[in-house]
């Protein structure tokens, strides 16, 4: 947080700041995750830069008032081009005991902290897990390190609803927007965006006139409280960012792959044919695409992952675009399937959100662990394309581009997104054909039709098989899992076209190399350290990179969207610089894979606690292993002193 | 297709393929494969227009022996893959091949799945009670105490009836015949002819592995008495001499001897197709239990097609909404203008 220039509006000084991180935290029936999206929305209308991370429990329903059942909602806005969700807050909104225990630490050294003082009872405290007799607002050990203001959020709220005649529950649910009023007025900002909002939403669309009136006053009362309380010093105002001109929406990375996969469909001129079963946190994708049938997407929620990854392939076979979508315990069950496009040369796109694993693993956090398990987790040498985005806007691009590449090439395509990019939201400037000519050039389809032609596993330039579609005449034809014969494409054990075939297999993958762009650097072409990443930590690393180049450090940042294959120079920049860091929110997969091909000695920077990185993290490995502090060790990992600690205490 | 096009009519032959059968000579699929091409000619069915998919198994061999469109996909998961290709593209005539391993073992719970939904495939099952591809071991139809390379000491499980399973996964079709039985065209035919998921038990005789495991079916002497061919409407009449038949007592079917105590046809159970409790009740009849066994057509019901509902969805919001461009599609939502 930068704080510059402080003038007066109303009775309070306002202080002028770049940027500042905001986070929502409450029991998940407390409405957080309304309250931080109304904030990114207004906050992007106004004009700022915003990167948001919410933060959901595993559990659906956990007890109230327990750390466990903490939702949040992390939001950074600035008057300048942002990457991540901000690595230490400057004003946290603490709902009750528990959302105060669960993220007080993310707080920057005197940094704001609102607590809703009506639910720090005994009761709520007990339930957050504090000693008897204790309350964290009397601790000084926080009372110094932070500003902590203590608000009767919940009772305030109901004094001011009092006359509107609702029944106190209802009354109660409206505090996420009287305290949501509150920080509107401390990071002055309009109402009238929420207003509309509440309006829209309780108003017209659940026909309940009344809820809406009752949350807008709550919005407008907590406001209010901040102009008139004595509590309040002053106030803070973020300038708008200068971002280029033009029509924007603010977009999640799943409703990224969403409009991106209808993109492309329409593109291609095909039916998109999007086959999933629930699960976190890919549902949303399902979610978006089934409320889209009017662009003529048809979404079939399968009775399983291995159905819905087959339903996908048959509607590929039958001439579609079939799309599955899932997380990394859903991948792993899929993974025959996908071998069987592999083998039948078939277009499918899977889209993995990844998240914590093994097993069920964290299922609500975020991490980038299924690289290997995408690139190797299946029976035979079975390439496939993979694909990552880098931010939630970057999915759209992303979608497209795969389903470009599977039907050009007769190939399935991977996309790697994860839980942060997917439930993160960032602003969209909205493309149209003027300011992205390539996004919208049509996805050219070659189904065979001349029987004369027609060989089942013949090869065009790009060594994809022709797509025949079934209904059309005289192209009969069987395809399966078994090993095809190379051309005619009948079942066949010879161990020659084996081998051939396995050669193929690798090379059509190899093949989309000659259509991907080559990587480019962010800085300079060459220099003492080059941070390579991919997926979602782009922001963060791109962040921490200038930040040391401001610095005078000779480092850049390369990220790669695409995992398999390689860009073709990948090499030969890696060549050009002294060392390579690698951060990855894993233990070092895409590591591996660097070291494997290029023979090249990068060291990880590995982090797998379900957050993405701080940028604060990746500089601070940067100037280690610029400073000669890294000693020989392969990988570091955030925080390892806090796991030393816990160790020895163990 | 155009209307103008002539249409050649298509018999058995046209729709074999080129490709050599590998079934073991004497194997009961060869029958079926027979049968399946003279009903598909039978019902003006083109190749073009027609998709088999199968599983993994002898049975799903099937589609390369066919000259249409074929999928031999992985184990178990055809029903899913049939499910893809329908919603795709409605309008082919999709038909799935699986066995009694691929489609009630591993692949169980795509078949109730396909089947609850009311896909329009045909799904035809050959149950040969026994895994034949890997060489003998007890299958989930396989009779308890059945001794197998692995169940030395007999099979300790349960057999599953496909039938019942079927009905109770809400199926509107459901029906069984034999490898090598007069009415299995005739059973086929219907289920091509069925609007919506149909599914077919075929007694399947492996002769490697089971041989005979269908016998009391086929034998000429004895099959009559040991199976009832089931007629909507008609009463439940079998044996050799079509003097016995079923009588509902308690609930329960009991076998009876036509004019024997002054019992008429009238006295019988009269078999209705649109009757899914009267369905269930006579897919638990088993030959193990001293039971005739039912063949024919068990239930049958019109119900929506799961692929037409969809595509009905996708028409509705195109209607309501307008077809939505790209234009439409990036600028939804709540958008803003930074100027
Ligand atoms: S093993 Fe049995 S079922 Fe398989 S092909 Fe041979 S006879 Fe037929």
């Amino acid at each position: 947080m930068t704080s510059g220039v402080t003038k007066t509006a109303g009775n309070k000084p306002v202080k002028e700041m770049g940027s500042a991180v905001v986070f929502f935290a409450g029991d998940s029936g407390d409405g957080m995750q309304l309250a931080g999206t109304q904030f990114t929305d207004t906050s992007a209308i106004i004009g700022n830069d915003v990167a948001t991370l919410p933060d959901f429990p595993a559990e659906i329903r956990a007890p109230a008032g327990t750390v466990a059942g903490v939702s949040g909602f992390q939001i950074n806005f600035a008057a300048s081009d942002i990457h991540t969700p901000g690595d230490r807050v400057n004003a946290l909104i603490a709902m009750n005991p528990a959302a105060f225990k669960a993220h007080i630490e993310d707080v920057e050294v005197g940094g704001i902290v609102v607590v809703n003082d009506s639910e720090f009872d005994k009761i709520n405290l007990r339930k957050a897990g504090y000693s008897e007799g204790y309350n964290p607002l009397d601790d000084e050990k926080y009372g110094q390190r932070f500003k902590i203001y203590r608000v009767p959020i919940t009772r305030l709220n109901a004094e001011s609803l009092a006359t509107t005649g609702m029944g106190a529950k209802d009354i109660e649910r409206c505090k996420n927007m009287w305290a949501l009023g509150l920080i509107y007025w401390l990071y002055d900002r309009p109402l009238d965006t929420t207003v509309g909002y509440l309006n829209d939403y309780f108003g017209k669309k659940k026909k309940l006139p009344a809820v809406a009136e009752a949350n807008v006053k709550a919005l407008q009362a907590g406001f209010h409280f901040g102009e008139t309380t004595e509590m309040f010093t002053a106030r803070f105002h973020i300038a708008r960012a200068t971002i280029t001109p033009g029509k924007y929406r603010k977009i999640t990375g799943n409703e990224g792959l969403a409009m991106g996969l209808v993109a492309a469909a329409k593109l291609a001129a095909k039916q998109l044919v999007y086959c999933s079963y629930p699960i976190t946190p890919a549902s949303d994708i399902l979610h978006s695409l089934a409320a889209m049938k009017n662009f003529g997407v048809k979404t079939m929620q399968a009775e399983d992952e291995i159905a819905a990854v087959c339903a996908a392939i048959g509607a590929s076979f039958a001439g579609q675009i079939g799309v599955t979508g899932t997380s990394g315990p859903g991948l792993a069950l899929k993974s025959e399937a996908i071998n069987l496009a592999i083998m039948t040369e078939l277009p499918l796109i899977v889209v993995n959100v990844q998240r914590g694993g093994p097993s069920t693993g964290l299922p609500t956090k975020t991490e980038q662990s299924d690289l290997l398990q995408a690139m190797y987790g299946r029976n035979g040498d079975s390439p496939i394309v993979i694909i990552a985005p880098q931010s939630p806007a970057d999915c759209v691009e992303v979608a497209i581009e795969a389903v470009r590449i599977a039907i050009r090439h007769m190939i399935p395509v991977i996309i790697l997104a994860d839980g942060y990019i997917g439930n993160g939201a960032e602003p969209w400037r909205i493309p149209n054909e003027t300011t992205h000519p390539d996004l919208f050039k049509p996805i050219e389809v070659k189904h065979a039709t001349d029987p004369a032609k027609y060989q089942v596993y013949g090869r065009d330039e790009n060594l994809a098989r022709p797509w025949a579609v079934p209904g059309t005449p005289g192209l009969m034809h069987r395809i399966g899992g078994l090993e095809k014969q190379d051309i005619t494409g009948n079942v066949s054990y010879d161990s020659a076209n084996h081998q051939r075939m396995t050669d193929l297999r690798r090379l059509r993958v190899e093949k989309v190399a000659d259509f991907i762009p080559a990587i480019e650097p962010h800085g300079d072409n060459s220099g003492d350290l080059l941070v390579l990443g991919w997926g979602g930590t782009y922001g963060s690393i791109v962040t921490a990179v200038e930040n040391a180049r401001q610095k005078g450090l000779r480092v850049s940042a390369a990220h790669l969207r695409y995992l398999n294959p390689m860009p073709k120079n990948l090499g030969e920049l890696l060549s050009r610089f002294k060392k390579v860091l690698i951060p990855e929110l894993n233990t070092g997969q895409l590591r591996l894979l660097i070291r494997g091909k290029f023979l090249v000695d990068a060291k990880g920077l590995n982090k797998v606690q379900g957050k993405p990185f701080l940028v604060e993290e990746i500089e601070h490995a940067i100037h280690k292993l610029l400073n000669n502090e890294w000693g020989d060790q392969d990988s570091i990992t955030p925080s390892t002193e806090t796991l030393g600690a816990e160790e020895a205490a163990g | 297709m155009p209307a103008n096009t002539e249409l050649p009519v298509l018999t058995a032959k046209d729709f074999a393929s080129d490709q050599d059968i590998r079934w073991c000579p004497g194997c009961g699929d060869y029958a079926i494969l027979n049968q399946v091409r003279k009903v598909m000619a039978k019902l003006g069915r083109t190749r073009e227009g027609t998709v088999f998919v199968s599983g993994i198994g002898c049975s799903s061999r099937f589609p390369y022996y066919m000259n249409t469109y074929g999928f031999h996909s992985i184990h178990g998961r055809a029903p899913a893959v049939a499910t893809g290709v329908k919603i795709a593209n409605p309008a082919l005539d999709v038909w799935v091949v699986t066995g009694d391993g691929d489609g009630l073992s591993i692949g169980g719970n795509h078949l109730i799945h396909a089947l609850r939904r009311n896909v329009n495939l045909k799904i035809l099952l050959f149950n040969n009670r026994i895994y034949g591809l890997t060489k003998g071991q007890y299958s989930p139809t396989s009779e308890e105490g059945k001794k197998t390379k692995s169940s030395p000491m007999g099979s300790i499980e349960l057999p599953i009836s496909p039938l019942s399973l079927a009905i109770a996964a809400e199926a509107s079709f459901v029906a069984r015949s034999v490898d090598v039985d007069k009415d299995l065209p005739a059973v086929i035919e219907r289920a091509g002819m069925h609007n919506g998921s149909a599914f077919v038990e075929i007694y399947q005789d492996c002769n490697i592995f089971n041989h005979k495991a269908f016998e009391y079916t086929t034998d000429k002497d004895t099959k009559e008495d040991n199976i009832i061919r089931l007629e909507h409407g008609k009463p439940l009449i079998f044996g050799k001499n079509r003097d016995k038949g079923i009588r509902l007592h308690e609930h329960k079917p009991e076998i009876v001897k036509i004019g024997e105590g002054g019992i008429k046809e009238d006295d019988l159970l009269f078999h209705d197709e649109k009757d899914d409790s009267l369905a269930f009740l006579l897919s638990r009849m088993s030959h193990s239990d001293g039971f005739p066994e039912p063949m024919g057509v068990f239930y049958t019901a019109p119900d929506d097609c799961y692929e037409d509902l969809l595509a009905k969805q996708v028409a509705d919001a195109i209607k309501s909404r307008g077809e939505g461009d790209l234009e439409a599609l990036f600028n939804s939502g709540e958008t803003y203008e930074v100027a």
